[in-house]
């Protein structure tokens, strides 16, 4: 073994290196699947709870309704409330052998992330879209959009731009905290750490290959998310059309000082 | 459709807030080419009257004919409804969203199910007609407010519509853009576009409108031509009102 920090650095790279780099690699597969997933759970949940419900709608609807967002909320409030390992546990090794279910460790854990970021994500999701203006929503409705209409093309694209910061946020938490999921067995990235780490007796220079490999991992997603974002904000300028370009030409007024700006 | 029958109706109309009346038993019609412009203090409920023709509120009482059809009814189709009758919003209510063109574009293709092409033709025809067309790649926050206005209207008239809304579409614009909107919908009424307008533009409403509705308190205290509302208002809340306008 060399005697200086960086060599044995080196050293546990060499002979563990691999084994960890394929745990990153779980680790940043179960995140990225488990918030896509999550993302899809919270948006359906979120915009079922913001459907709003009018005096003359039919009792039968509106009892429904009311059943299927108390559904949610519970659902919400459970997962937001219990600890992620304790869920693991409860799910792997109780829920599922009971409902007869035999999912793979991997499986599970693309399950068990999923619906926990999804009861995060309704919550975020649901404030989104209460956070946009109700402006929007009368300016669709003025033009003859329904509920479906209007969520779809206007408010739901808004609040999405509004809460990528929250999802990457999300993203970023279950890269660290897939680590959880260890308690059953999935081999990610700290899983590996301890194994290698116990072999070798040498933690310090095990985790400091871990936290920089977490670091490497969290840091480029969040660089990629705020290019994501500022992709959706568009380009800051606009060109304006000329009037060559445009089939009719008889506009009714012309504004020939502010097409010379260009901007 | 019935040779006489009007093409908006409003009886016996009231709204409550709760326990607040804000509507009491609104009466008025609207015939074909007609430009109401619809006066009155601020809080005497013109917004809220506007608002439940277009079903944005559900009026307490009363019924709203859309060519002798009650759009209060229940199973209306409120959004098909909307379709055939706009509105344009004091704050634009522009979709952030979407470029200018693609704002004059979404209800054409979504609502009306047009296809693209004809959609984008009937969007440019109507934003030339409002000043906008060089403007049909801007977002809607990096144009002026009398630019957003303008831009409402046509995504508004791009639908359309047999009847148009407008409330206080110039209140909230600096007074040299009001004379851009001003100027726009004064050529909409002249090619006889069915309009009901709420403003506070009395010189604008004197010119344009082919009826004035004064309101105050809920009620509409008088109604007439514009020559008899500006000229010789019988009532004393409307001789009150608008002499406060004429004194500035
Ligand atoms: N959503 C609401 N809930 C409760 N009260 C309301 C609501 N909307 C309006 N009101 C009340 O109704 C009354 C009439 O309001 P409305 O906006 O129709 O007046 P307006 O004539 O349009 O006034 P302005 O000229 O200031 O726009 C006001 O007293 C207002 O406080
Ligand atoms: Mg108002």
């Amino acid at each position: 073994m060399p005697t200086d920090f960086l060599g044995r650095v080196m050293a546990v790279f060499e002979r563990y290196g691999m084994s960890m780099l394929q745990g990153a690699g779980v680790s940043l597969q179960i995140a990225l699947v488990g918030t896509l997933i999550g993302c899809i759970i919270g948006f359906a949940v979120g915009i079922v709870q913001t459907i709003p419900t009018q005096q003359k709608d039919n009792p039968v609807k509106k009892g429904g309704l009311w059943l299927v967002k108390l559904i949610l909320n519970a659902y919400v409030e459970f997962f937001r409330g219990t600890p992620m390992m304790a869920q693991a546990m409860f799910i792997y090794y109780g829920l599922f052998p009971l409902m007869g279910f035999n999912p793979s460790m991997r499986q599970s854990a693309y399950f068990i992330l999923s619906i926990n970021t999804g009861a995060y994500m309704a919550e975020t999701v649901r404030g989104g879209i209460l956070s946009i203006d109700s402006g929007q929503t009368e300016g669709a409705k003025a033009i003859g959009m329904t509920h479906v209409q209007l969520m779809l093309y206007v408010i739901l694209p808004q609040a999405l731009r509004n809460i990528m910061p929250q999802i990457g946020n999300n993203l970023i938490i279950n890269i660290k905290d897939s680590c959880v999921l260890s308690v059953i067995g999935v081999a990610e990235l700290l899983y590996k750490t301890k194994a290698a780490a116990g072999a070798l007796y040498m933690n310090f220079e095990t985790y400091t290959i871990t936290m920089i490999v977490y670091f490497v991992m969290t840091f480029t997603c969040s660089r990629i998310l705020r290019w994501m974002e500022n992709r959706m904000d568009g380009s800051d300028n606009y060109d304006l059309a000329t009037t060559d370009t445009l089939a009719h030409t008889s506009g009714m007024y012309k504004y020939p000082d502010e097409k010379k700006e260009g901007k | 459709m019935a040779e006489n029958g009007h093409v908006l109706e409003v009886r016996h109309l009231s709204k409550a807030f709760g326990k607040h009346v804000v509507l009491r038993d609104i009466d008025f019609q609207v015939d074909t080419g007609d430009v109401t412009c619809i006066i009155g203090a601020s809080g005497s409920g013109k917004s809220t009257l506007l608002r439940c023709i277009n079903m944005l509120e559900t009026p307490t009482t009363g019924e709203i004919l859309y060519h002798e059809k009650d759009i209060t009814d229940h199973g209306v189709n409120v959004p098909a409804y909307r379709s055939r009758v706009g509105m344009v919003f004091q704050s634009f209510n522009l979709f952030n969203n979407m470029t200018v063109l693609e704002n004059c574009m979404v209800g054409q293709t979504k609502v009306l199910k047009k296809g693209r092409d004809e959609a984008k033709k009937n969007a440019m025809r109507y934003l030339e007609k409002v000043g906008m067309a060089p403007y049909i790649n801007a977002k809607p926050r990096q144009i002026s407010g009398g630019q957003k206005q303008r831009v409402a209207i046509a995504r508004a008239l791009a639908m359309e519509p047999e009847v148009l809304l407008f409330d206080e579409p110039t209140s909230a614009l600096d007074p040299q853009m009001v004379g851009e909107v001003l100027a726009v919908m004064r050529t909409l009424a002249r090619e006889g576009i069915t309009m009901i307008i709420v403003t506070h533009e009395m010189a604008f409403a004197r010119d344009v409108s082919s009826h004035v509705v004064f309101m105050a308190d809920g009620v509409i205290e008088e109604e007439g031509s514009p020559e008899e509302i500006f000229g010789s208002p019988k009532k004393a809340k409307t001789q009150e009102f608008l002499s406060r306008f004429i004194q500035g």
